[in-house]
């Protein structure tokens, strides 16, 4: 079978960028392994609401129209968004049709699939950032009586063993984890290395309203002062809650979670955890506390501050003075690790040799490194710092369909507007 | 971006470096290396000149040697600091490497930065008195003032913070490390 561009994932990404390709009239098909948004209704927890308010939720055609902007979907909401997004754009859709390998020919690219082999002059990965578990190595020392659960695995409290469960990490996945465990009565200790702190509301206002008017959600990849530092940027420390309510290691701490340092090592049972506790959450409060005064400042410099309640800062995170350097889980009754450690995309079909030494793809904005023809769309800061939110698909879909367009015409690189 | 002009740290060449080491991660393979003669008592004195860096043997510009010795309240002869007061001089200088190299590269001029340190330690757990005290440190005091033109209390908090990020040995304090001593 033969079409001029192959999309890979009919998630938000996949879709926006079927959406301009259509608008261009260029032949393509989407291929996706499972249904529409295959992740979300797959591979997530029962309780997780998108972390963006329902306002900020549009896509290339389609924007929220529901009537309660300030609320954030359930993921069952989602889907049906996603779903509904997907019968306005009207693909050429493959669904449950997975694909097995792609690999460079003398037109382009070779897409095999497990229901026959497409050949087509450019490809578009659009099967997101969060297919796998990042668990790191130290998992292994793990003894026999503690189960580990990765956050694809978790559905609910209920399904872990009763007893104390360890969540490694403090990302947006492990704060929502760690608060919902420890109600279900299974005492949290939680793992903190590097985290972003963000209260859900400042002055008013949701924080993702405040990252789009001052900006900071539009920088541009190109123009950020460290993008490769700024890709692995954790995801910010955010809960989308009915109640809007800001979730951080101090919330934590008031219904009664212990913190502890990065889990450093496992060894005879033993959880070796770093002393680096106290540096992690200072760099995250000051980091904050930056946001927060480039937020007080975009007001002050636009005339609005009587529009918004007045600036004011947050309690620093408290920790106590020497937190635990080890933890003997059998003695503290830990069953199990939950590792809130991040997630990664899976190459493995990809025969393409556009892979760094992490098996990260090499790319410009989007447009794979020495590969023409080959883009990826959906990842961490890819373009703008929003590009791995919903919203931020639009305008990362619609540059690199420019981008495409003019590379089939030209047929040889250009340079990304 | 600077090339040392502000306090004398060449963060162009650092971030460069970063390049070369992302793009090639045995690049960044470094092996330090001393060696160490017992004098007398408690006595013994570390010499410090080649190591192994970006791809080759390296010396310093010298041999630098460092003596340590143990307290008068041991019944050593406290010819030199103790082992454990030059991890701490080890984490005071690493540290302050950090934040010099930090302001530089967000062009802050510093004018004075000085550390204190305090390290406690019992010493039941080396005389062996009590199995449940740890031989080391139980706990790491650093204070730092520093002086800079036009820079808020909480940029000069970001610096000390930043500094302990991209340090060595506050990693090596902090971080469980495997160590394998042999004889002959």
């Amino acid at each position: 079978m033969r079409t001029t561009t192959v999309v890979i994932g009919a998630g938000h990404s996949g879709l926006a960028a079927s959406y301009f390709l259509s608008a261009r009239g260029i032949d393509h098909v989407v291929l996706e392994r499972g249904e529409v948004a295959n992740t979300w209704r797959t591979e997530r927890w029962d309780s997780l609401r998108l972390l963006t308010p329902n306002w900020q939720v549009t896509l290339p055609g389609l924007a929220y129209d529901g009537d309660d902007p300030d609320g954030f979907m359930t993921v069952p909401e989602l889907v049906g968004f996603i779903d509904r997004y997907a019968r306005l754009v009207n693909p050429p859709l493959h669904t449950l049709t997975t694909v097995t390998s792609v690999r460079p020919d003398v037109e382009g690219y070779e897409v095999v699939t497990d229901r026959g082999v497409w050949r087509c002059r450019s490809v578009i990965l659009a099967s997101g950032g969060f297919n796998l578990p990042k668990v790191p190595p130290i998992a292994a020392a793990l003894p026999d009586s503690v189960r580990s659960v990765t956050p694809l695995e978790y559905r609910r409290p209920s399904d872990l063993d009763d007893g104390g469960v360890l969540v490694v990490g403090v990302s947006a996945t492990g704060i929502q984890l760690a608060e919902e465990i420890h109600r279900s009565g299974r005492p949290v200790t939680v793992s903190v290395g590097e985290h972003v702190r963000m209260p859900r509301i400042y002055r008013g206002r949701d924080i993702r309203y405040w990252m789009d008017v001052t900006g900071v959600s539009d920088e541009r990849y190109d123009e950020a002062d460290d993008v490769h530092r700024a890709r692995q940027v954790p995801s910010p420390q955010l809960v989308g809650s009915p109640e809007r309510k800001t979730l951080d290691l101090n919330a934590l701490t008031d219904q009664g979670v212990r913190m502890v340092g990065r889990l450093a090592g496992v060894r005879d049972g033993k959880a070796q955890l770093s002393g680096s506790l106290h540096n992690k959450v200072t760099r995250s409060d000051l980091k904050m506390n930056r946001l927060l005064t480039t937020i007080d400042e975009w007001v002050t410099e636009n005339g609005l501050d009587r529009r918004y309640e007045p600036p004011h800062r947050f309690e620093r995170t408290r920790l106590e003075p020497s937190p635990p350097l080890l933890i003997d889980l059998a003695k503290e009754n830990i069953r199990t690790v939950l590792w809130a450690t991040g997630y990664r995309p899976d190459y493995s079909w990809l025969h393409v040799p556009v892979l760094d030494y992490k098996g990260r793809i090499r790319h410009d904005g989007g447009v794979a490194t020495g590969s023409p023809g080959l883009y990826v769309i959906g990842l961490n800061f890819l373009r703008r710092r929003k590009s791995s939110f919903i919203h931020g698909a639009e305008d990362d879909a619609r540059d690199l369909v420019d981008h495409l367009a003019a590379y089939l015409e030209a047929r040889v690189p250009v340079g990304v507007g | 971006m600077s090339t040392g002009d502000i306090n004398g740290v060449d963060t162009a060449h650092l971030l460069f470096a970063r390049g070369v080491v992302g793009d090639t991660p045995a690049a960044g393979d470094y092996t330090w290396r001393a060696s160490n003669e017992w004098v007398h008592g408690t006595h013994s004195k570390t010499q410090i000149d080649g190591y192994f860096g970006l791809g080759e043997e390296r010396n310093h510009k010298g041999t630098y040697e460092f003596e340590a010795d143990h307290p008068l309240e041991f019944n050593a002869e406290d010819n030199a600091a103790t082992p454990v007061e030059i991890v701490l001089a080890g984490l005071a200088s690493c540290l302050t490497a950090g934040v010099a190299a930090v302001a530089e590269n967000r062009e802050i001029k510093l004018r004075s930065v000085k550390a204190t340190l305090e390290a406690d330690m019992n010493i039941g757990g080396i005389l062996g008195a009590d199995p449940d005290v740890r031989n080391g440190f139980n706990d790491v005091r650093v204070n730092y003032e520093i002086e800079a033109d036009d820079t808020s209390e909480a940029d000069l908090e970001a610096l000390v913070a930043q500094s302990q990020k991209i340090s060595a040995v506050f990693d090596i304090m902090t971080n469980p490390t495997n160590v394998t001593v042999s004889v002959g």
